[in-house]
């Protein structure tokens, strides 16, 4: 077959093919994804990392500077306390929820986990505000039930404890999700044979699941211990009235009280939480791997250990837990916003819809946030999700290892505190930009960098699951076809995974909706967001005018909720936490 | 169109899939490629394709060079057609704009890609099911539409990645007719993988049996059962058990060789030599005759219709194969005569 050698009968292909045409496709997508994952991460991180480290009088000196003042120290350890005692808290509450609905045969499973997700839905300044509200002495829900603590006594929730336990409650579902999806993964063979070999529900428990959990409730505490760490509505609205202050509360404080002149210190204190933070998630992904790596098996049908007599009053005992700390506070919340002024009692004659009217439509700064954050939410959905599915599409190809650095460089900012974020956003754009001049804070445009940059691994996952499932034949099948890459990208791989994208894009929507803890900073006169109106009129005394915000915002955030349920149907498992 | 593999090679880590093949297969063939799994199979079918690119070597599709060194030119410029193991059919299209997706592809509109494509679902009697969903249909009719949207394609060369291994056994005869109708019809050059000896011979023109990235055989499927060059050929396709001997003398064609001392057979052979030799005996090679060696019977396999017996003759190393029409109990005798038999290239 020596003839066959390049002799001149073989024609070379269209020189076009290794040319400009190839270069119009992957690369061109690559590059435009590379240059917006250097804008929201790398510039702003970077900016951060530079003015805490290398600036003169920065580095070593600034840090010790900062460890050798006694707020900053106590903020420090403060944030530790809560955020381990919490996570601690959470672990076992969320575990126990995990074990019990994953395991057993309780019924009405997806409505649960419905309930057990609001936790986590309703954002921590609104839950702080319930809570107060319900247990507060001027607590209408109380007065009803004539429960209520003496006017002027110190509000039980104030301080250490109940910034604490009101962490612990919101992070509850992050371990609920953990141990029901490593159960999901758990090989029902490995029960079934402790079953046929005489294990008893107690010796199985301890002796094959527990032990094979335990990775999953190692990564469910850091999750939970992460999440506390970054929080900033729980203990801006508890802890600083019970002079509990943590390092993001300080942060804040900080910057409210001298503006952008502290700069230097806030990089530092961003740096010290940061790095906490991603030792947390470092820890948190090893067990992940650990976990996947001990229990080899596809999704199954959850496990149905039979409870007996004892089913009917634990689901009595669950539904009772829900009632309690799920709906109590918002029926508290919702009472607070109906009467005239704080501390009346609600009876019919009292019941108004007066605070309703004023943040709907007479207040100019309430209907400016709720259209802010209405903007902003839907733009950061949209954009997270457009970045999720080209980023998703170049993980596929050839280039995926560059792609893959934006998605860890998302993963880190979406681990790190948010006030990390956005001082990091201020430190890179408060200076105007190069070409136009203008710079961009106190823009709208700052806030939605800022969400896109935090919340934009909220929107890969559910993407990056849905091409996982999706059989890289189907993608290949176009490419023999004859189809180009856009070809591929518009008509193959944008449909097949746009369920997903969609369900990605309602979750960010629903996290910006609901966030505090970027615009606390960012927020300047005209770009005030929901959030930090609430967050205003809670510390500012306005408490009916934040408890009718919030039942609007609460109202808002379970229909976007029931939006997700609905996509759910078209979706792989795995996308919808409570499905 | 022909296509021509010229020393194609291609490693994963340390372990080479395709391993210095060389081939031409000629237009309007039907050449299987047969191979256990892992044997690089899939690989060299990726490769013509253009899904997976070349170590070394070359791949020209009817003398057009597609794969060489510093060239790879991409699947969708290939103009070949894949039937993939699971079809990979569009779940968000329906029939029509999944045949007429090649079209489309072509820079043909949407809605001309739809009438071209209903005129190849007519090829494959599948026009009632034009406006359905994938998941809506069987898998018969889903290989189908696979194949339209080759024909949409005008594909000259179709590779097929194991079609049938998905299909129940009662529909994959069915389906084997099918495509050799398809085969027929088309005038493609079509390049099939599978790991199924029987699917292999029923269906090829030729085929190449293919071990660690190397092409053991190349032969229609007749010289692959009567004339296999080695025990793996001979072991992977057929019944028949190789047995250690000698060739005593060699004739055009034949040879004698010597099983034990006081057995000689002649045997089939082509450029055998005087010394040691691996014979191979199918249990075609062996009857029951009344002055026939004695056989023990050891074991005995329900085929269908003959049962298979593996008898030991005494001074033969190894049991041999026989089909009897009568069922035999482990423990008789049986005389047996070996007709012939094929000798296996020798080293």
């Amino acid at each position: 077959m020596a003839d066959l050698h390049l002799s001149e009968n073989i024609t070379a292909a269209p020189a076009g093919w290794s040319g400009l045409r190839r270069l119009a496709g992957e690369p061109f997508l690559l590059a435009l994804v590379l240059a917006v994952g250097f804008a929201l991460f790398v510039l702003p991180l970077g900016a951060v990392a530079r003015l805490a480290l290398m600036s003169p009088g920065g580095g070593l000196e600034a840090l010790s500077e900062a460890w050798s003042s006694r707020s900053v120290r106590r903020a420090l350890w403060h944030s530790l306390e809560s955020a381990t005692l919490a996570a601690a808290l959470a672990t076992l509450v969320g575990g126990t929820l995990g074990l019990l609905i994953g395991l057993t045969d309780l019924r009405g499973r997806v409505a649960l986990s419905f309930a057990i997700l609001t936790l986590i839905m309703i954002p921590p300044h609104v839950t702080a505000i319930a809570w107060i509200q319900m247990l507060g002495p001027s607590s209408v829900l109380l007065q009803v039930l004539g429960l209520a603590p003496a006017p002027g006594s110190t509000h039980p929730l104030y301080g250490r404890e109940g910034v604490i336990a009101l962490l612990a409650l919101q992070q509850v579902p992050l371990v609920y999700l953990t141990i029901r999806a490593a159960l999901r993964a758990l090989p029902r063979d490995l029960v079934e044979a402790a079953q046929v070999n005489g294990a008893g529900p107690v010796r199985m428990m301890r002796r094959v699941i527990l032990p094979l959990m335990a990775p999953a409730f190692l990564a469910g505490f850091a999750l939970a211990f992460v999440a506390g760490l970054g929080n900033f509505g729980v203990p801006a609205l508890l802890g600083i009235p019970g002079r509990y202050v943590t390092l993001p509360v300080l942060m804040w404080q900080r910057l409210s009280a001298s503006g952008p002149a502290v700069l230097e210190d806030l990089a530092v204190m961003a740096c010290m939480i940061a790095a906490v933070a991603l030792v947390a998630v470092w820890v948190q992904m090893r067990m992940s791997r650990r976990l996947s790596v001990a229990l080899i098996g596809p999704p199954q049908q959850t496990l149905q250990l039979p409870l007996g007599k004892a089913r009917l009053w634990v689901e009595g005992g669950l539904w009772f837990m829900m009632a309690l700390v799920v709906l109590a506070p918002l029926v508290a919340m919702l009472a607070t916003a109906l009467v005239p002024t704080y501390g009346v009692p609600l009876t019919l004659e009292t019941v108004t819809l007066r605070h309703f009217h004023e943040v709907m439509v007479t207040q100019a700064v309430t209907a400016r946030a709720f259209a802010n954050s209405a903007g902003l939410a839907l733009m950061a959905g949209l954009g997270v999700a457009c970045l999720a599915l080209a980023t998703g599409a170049l993980l596929r190809g050839p280039l995926a290892t560059a792609a893959r650095g934006v998605t860890l460089l998302a993963d880190i900012a979406y681990a790190v505190p948010g006030l990390v974020i956005s001082v990091a956003f201020i430190i890179a754009f408060i200076k105007p930009l190069p070409v136009i001049g203008i710079s961009l804070y106190g823009t709208h445009a700052i806030i939605l960098g800022a969400y896109l940059a935090a919340f934009l691994a909220v929107g890969l996952k559910p993407v990056g699951v849905a091409f996982a499932a999706v059989d890289p034949a189907l993608q290949e099948a176009a490419r023999v076809s004859g189809a180009g890459f856009w070809r591929r990208f518009r008509r193959i791989d944008t449909p097949l995974v746009a369920p997903a994208a969609a369900s990605g894009a309602v979750l960010v929507i629903l996290t910006a909706w609901n966030e505090v803890t970027l615009s606390a900073i960012l927020w300047t006169r005209g770009t005030e967001t929901l959030g930090t109106v609430i967050f205003n009129y809670e510390s500012g005394g306005y408490s009916t005018l934040s408890a009718a915000m919030s039942v609007l915002s609460v109202l808002a955030t379970l229909a976007l909720m029931l939006v997700l349920h609905g996509l759910g149907r078209r979706l792989p498992p795995g996308i919808i936490p409570w499905r | 169109m022909s296509i021509t593999l010229t020393d194609v090679t291609r490693s994963f880590g340390s372990s080479k899939a395709v391993d210095g093949l060389t081939a031409t297969i000629p237009t309007g063939c039907f050449f299987t490629v047969l191979g256990p799994s892992g044997c690089g199979k899939s690989t060299l079918l990726r490769m013509i394709a253009g899904l997976e690119p070349l170590d070394t070597g070359q791949i020209a599709l009817d003398r057009r060079t597609v794969a060489g060194p510093g060239l790879h030119l991409p699947p969708e410029a290939r103009g070949v057609g894949v039937v993939f193991q699971s079809y990979a059919l569009w779940p968000h299209m329906d029939v029509l704009d999944n045949v007429g997706f090649p079209i489309e592809a072509a820079g043909q509109s949407r809605s001309a890609a739809r009438t071209e494509a209903a005129k190849h679902l007519q090829a494959v009697d599948l026009s009632r099911f034009a406006t359905r969903r994938i998941a809506d249909l069987s898998g018969g009719q889903r290989q189908r539409v696979a194949l339209a949207r080759c024909l949409a394609a005008q594909a000259r060369i179709v590779l097929m990645d194991e079609p049938l291994a998905n299909l129940d056994p009662h529909l994959r005869a069915a389906m084997e007719e099918e495509l050799t109708t398809f085969h027929a019809r088309a005038g493609t050059t079509t390049l099939f993988i599978t790991h199924d000896q029987r699917e292999a011979m029923a269906l090829s023109d030729m085929v190449a049996v293919m071990r660690a990235g190397r092409f053991e055989q190349v032969a229609t499927p007749q010289d692959l059962h009567d004339r296999p060059v080695n025990a793996f050929v001979a072991g992977f396709i057929g019944r028949g058990v190789v047995l250690e001997a000698e060739v005593k003398s060699v004739a055009p064609g034949t040879a004698m060789v010597e099983l034990t001392p006081e057995l000689q057979i002649e045997v089939q052979a082509e450029r055998a030599v005087i010394g040691p030799a691996q014979v191979l005996l199918r249990p075609s090679d062996l009857c029951v005759h009344a002055e026939g060696r004695a056989g023990r019977v050891l074991n005995v396999a329900y085929r269908g219709d003959h049962w298979e017996a593996r008898v030991q003759i005494d001074g033969i190393s190894k049991p041999l194969l026989l089909s009897v029409s009568q069922r035999a109990v482990p423990g008789d005798t049986i005389p047996i005569r070996i007709l012939g038999g094929w000798v296996l290239k020798q080293e």
